[in-house]
């Protein structure tokens, strides 16, 4: 690279910031899982806020101007406070914001908790638990007075909601966590500007057709006799697992990562979202379901589906949040 | 004919001018025309049922349910041919089978079971169709509104829109 190239590299060196809010951590680490291409996205990028990898505080990002921020791949769902401020403030000094990962995107499983409420959350975590040694009742509060004056903590929000239902989303990228080859794409394809215009929410590195689609398993044509779960029978090698009777979320599922799950011979756990001009994946699940039950009456169809354990939280363990009903009432 | 009085629905008190909307979703080849029957016989039974249409009752997508729901309906049918005569041999058999877990989800994200209704009409059943209707209008008018657009722009769902944390009143 000549002198000249490198100069103007470095002067048009993209900005890119990560955040993280309601999830696990773990889409932090997949962003590293694209290995040696880490080197390559160094050099055409510089990061600017990334708080689980370098030292940035909030104050440094509100003294960026508006826009300073090129790409900011912000993973985790809403959920409190302190998380809706910070989305709102990266949005302002973001040019291309992306939710990253299938709780920005969709809930994910934290978006499960909107089955219950706050204060049985709380009695979970803090009082009612056989695990739990709490006899002065303490609880977290909202804020707190001491001798150097009141400390605060973020509050919750009765529901998990998805980045996009605070502010506008230019791209996503779901999966849990994304897969670092289809990660890489994105980012090449962001740096390059070869995407599709943004501020629509549109889900990028994936596919349009389902995980079945990319699945290597042999379908028989068969109807499902009885379900199993995964701990109860050893599915036959090379055979559809939904077909086997495992619940597996291929059909109602997004592909993009190459069906990793059932090439381990697992069930896919639907962690891509519903597919294409789909909204619901749970109910896209059991349309599916129901095509394929070998069920003559209802009564037969219900005894098999009693089998499954916890329907919701399986056919919509990764979103909740941006399902038709969202939660409970 | 509603009086102006305030009715007590499951949650509170209700509108005096609210009425059940309910959704109900008809195959083409049976249901349709059971519900046509209903009409010319001049049967009676309320208009709080909006009915659409479908080439089959195995076309319903279970999503179309969980979005009546979503955008404000208060109770769903969902109606086809009886087990047997089906215009496209087993489209019902595939409705048949979706409605355990249908039934499983929606109750236990709290949408009450009257709420949802599913039966068979055939196409010389409109007494049955208009029982059907009066059954599950009384059922959802005794529950109140379910009103899910309002409980969901109160826990913070759609944009622009001031959250409330929980403890603080909305």
């Amino acid at each position: 690279m000549s002198t000249e190239e490198a100069g103007k590299t470095a002067k048009e060196k993209l900005k890119i910031g990560v955040y993280w809010s309601a999830s696990c951590g773990g889409c932090d680490i997949s962003l590293l899982e694209i290995g040696p291409h880490l080197l390559e996205l160094v050099e055409i990028a510089d990061i600017v806020f990334w708080p689980c990898a370098a030292d940035f505080k909030y104050r440094d990002v509100a003294a960026y101007p508006d826009h300073h921020i090129d790409i900011c791949f912000f993973n985790g769902g809403i959920r409190s406070t302190e998380q809706e401020e910070i989305a709102r403030l990266l949005r302002q000094k973001s040019r291309t914001l992306v939710a990253y990962g299938a709780c920005a995107c969709d809930g994910g499983i934290p978006a499960l908790a909107n089955t219950k409420t706050v204060e049985g959350i709380f009695a979970a975590s803090y009082h009612d638990n056989p695990s739990i040694d709490n006899p002065e009742h303490l609880a977290p509060q909202p804020v707190t007075r001491c001798d150097f004056g009141e400390l605060e903590l973020p509050r919750l929000y009765p529901y998990v909601l998805t980045l996009a239902d605070v502010v506008a989303v230019d791209y996503r990228i779901p999966g849990c966590p994304p897969v670092a080859e289809r990660v890489w794409e994105a980012i090449q394809a962001l740096a390059g500007g070869n995407l599709p215009a943004g501020n629509s929410a549109v889900k990028v590195a994936c596919t349009d057709k389902s995980v079945c689609d990319d699945c290597s398993l042999e379908k028989r044509k068969m109807r499902i006799k009885a379900f199993k779960r995964p701990h109860e029978a050893v599915p036959e090698a090379g055979w559809c697992l939904l077909e086997q009777g495992f619940i597996c979320m291929g059909p109602a599922t997004r592909s993009g990562c190459g069906a990793l799950c059932t090439k381990a011979n697992l069930p896919c756990r639907g962690c891509y979202g519903p597919c294409v001009e789909v909204q619901d994946q749970g109910a896209a699940m059991i349309g599916a379901l129901g095509s394929i039950l070998d069920a003559v009456t209802e009564e037969q169809a219900k005894e098999m589906v009693d089998r499954i354990a916890d329907p919701l939280g399986t056919f919509y363990r990764f979103t909740m949040a941006s399902s038709e009903l969202k939660g409970s009432k | 004919m509603t009086e102006n009085v305030t009715i007590h629905g499951k949650d509170g008190p209700v509108a005096a001018d609210w009425e059940p909307r309910i959704i109900a979703f008809l195959c083409y080849w049976c249901s349709y025309t059971g519900a046509d029957n209903a009409g010319t016989a001049r049967l009676k039974y309320p208009p709080n049922a909006d009915i659409i249409r479908v080439m089959c009752s195995g076309r319903i997508d279970p999503e179309l349910i969980t979005t009546a729901f979503a955008r404000g309906a208060d109770g769903v049918m969902v109606c086809g041919c009886h087990i047997g005569d089906c215009h496209y041999i087993s489209g019902n058999h595939k409705t048949m089978a979706r409605m355990p877990l249908i039934r499983h989800i929606l109750t236990e994200l709290g949408i009450e079971a009257e709420r949802f209704v599913h039966d068979w009409v055939s196409a010389a059943e409109g007494e049955k169709f208009a029982r059907l209707v009066r059954e599950v209008t009384e059922n959802v008018r005794r529950l109140g509104p379910l009103d899910w657009p309002r409980r969901m722009r109160e826990r913070g769902v759609g944009h622009g829109l001031e959250l409330h944390p929980w403890g603080e009143s909305a």
